[in-house]
């Protein structure tokens, strides 16, 4: 159930860290500005992403959506513009 | 020393001699009668709490469920027909909030209408790759976002040696068994680094109601010189859901008598 419809940047920023270092990031050096591109996250992991924030957020992600995603910033203005 | 009860207790818990009780549900396609019974009883067996999926055969279905409660398994009966697109998300949600997440997914559902290629109807084709391969990848679609997220999940289709080599009269059936087979290997390298495992049984002529009436020279061309049973194919599936697979994704397991050896 979506339950964070008030979920400041902070909040998304740090969900979003918590993820990626559920799929094997280190958390050190993980910041707003980190490029996935320069991460060792791939395809599936923008996947699990998508649907993590799917879930926990009740928004919906689209492909496109993905496509344009390129740091750890882009995913969370995109949580909170959809919540806004 | 532990004894193998507190091993199994500190596993999760145990109900039954040896059976250890899981977190999560197996789902069994067209498991009312047949292959998909067999495949129910032995993943019951191993401690699965199972949703048997059937289309019309209700009360074969509810023989089933009745046969494993009997045993002390958790079982429930759902209805559905996987050709219809709908069907993926009511019968993984049922089954999710009847017996938690489904951790084992087998697609075992099928459905034949034979005839020579120049004869098969566009409706004998759609019906048998819908339901033979499209309803596969639907059911596993939906199954696989709980799986990723429990980092395990085990999903098995049951395809068919006519995927692997040539059956006069069967090209729709062929062609979704086939398909069955690369849909497999595909699946299971996308979630491989998620302990989801994907396998394939490709069963030769196994003795159901789907091969009743076909004896004679098909036998005497099998090298073990008889049908195999639905528990064979059963016992396969077992071990791909087994912890004893969890290195083993990709494959397609035949359980032929040496057919296609």
């Amino acid at each position: 159930m979506p339950e964070t419809k008030g979920a400041t940047k902070e909040q998304i920023e740090e969900r979003v860290i918590e993820a990626l270092v559920e799929f094997g990031e280190e958390r050190d050096g993980l910041k707003g500005s980190s490029k996935f591109a320069d991460l060792d996250v791939d395809s599936l992991d923008l996947v699990e992403l998508a649907q993590i924030i799917e879930d926990e957020y009740g928004i919906e992600v689209q492909d496109t959506d993905l496509d344009k995603i390129e740091t750890i910033d882009d995913v969370t203005a995109l949580v909170s513009q959809r919540l806004a | 020393m532990a004894t193998e009860v507190e091993e199994a207790v500190r596993e999760g818990g145990t109900e039954e001699a040896g059976a250890r009780s899981r977190v999560g549900c197996a789902l069994v396609t067209g498991a009312s009668r047949g292959i998909g019974a067999a495949i129910a009883a032995e993943l019951a067996a191993a401690g699965w709490p199972v949703a048997v999926n059937y289309r019309a055969d209700r009360e074969g279905a509810e023989g089933i469920v009745a046969g494993l409660e009997s045993e002390g398994a958790r079982a429930l009966a759902i209805q559905a027909d996987v050709s219809e697109a709908e069907t993926a998300e009511r019968l993984l949600g049922t089954a999710e909030d009847e017996l938690g997440p489904v951790m084992v997914l087998v697609n075992n559902a099928g459905v034949t209408a034979d005839g020579l290629s120049m004869r098969l109807r566009d409706e004998d084709w759609d019906r048998v790759l819908e339901t033979n391969l499209s309803a596969a990848f639907r059911l596993t679609r939906r199954a696989l976002r709980p799986m990723m997220k429990a980092r395990f999940g085990r999903v098995i289709n049951v395809s068919s040696v006519v995927g692997l080599r040539a059956n006069a009269g069967q090209a729709n059936y062929a062609a979704a068994k086939a398909g069955l087979i690369a849909f497999t290997r595909t699946v299971a390298v996308e979630v491989a680094r998620r302990g989801v495992t994907v396998n394939a049984v490709a069963p030769g002529f196994i003795e159901t109601e789907l091969t009743a009436g076909i004896e004679g020279p098909i036998v005497e061309a099998i090298p073990a010189r008889r049908p195999g049973t639905p528990r064979e194919v059963a016992a396969c599936v077992g071990f791909l859901a087994s912890d004893a697979a969890s290195y083993v994704t990709g494959t397609t397991l035949t359980v032929d008598g040496g057919m296609t050896a």
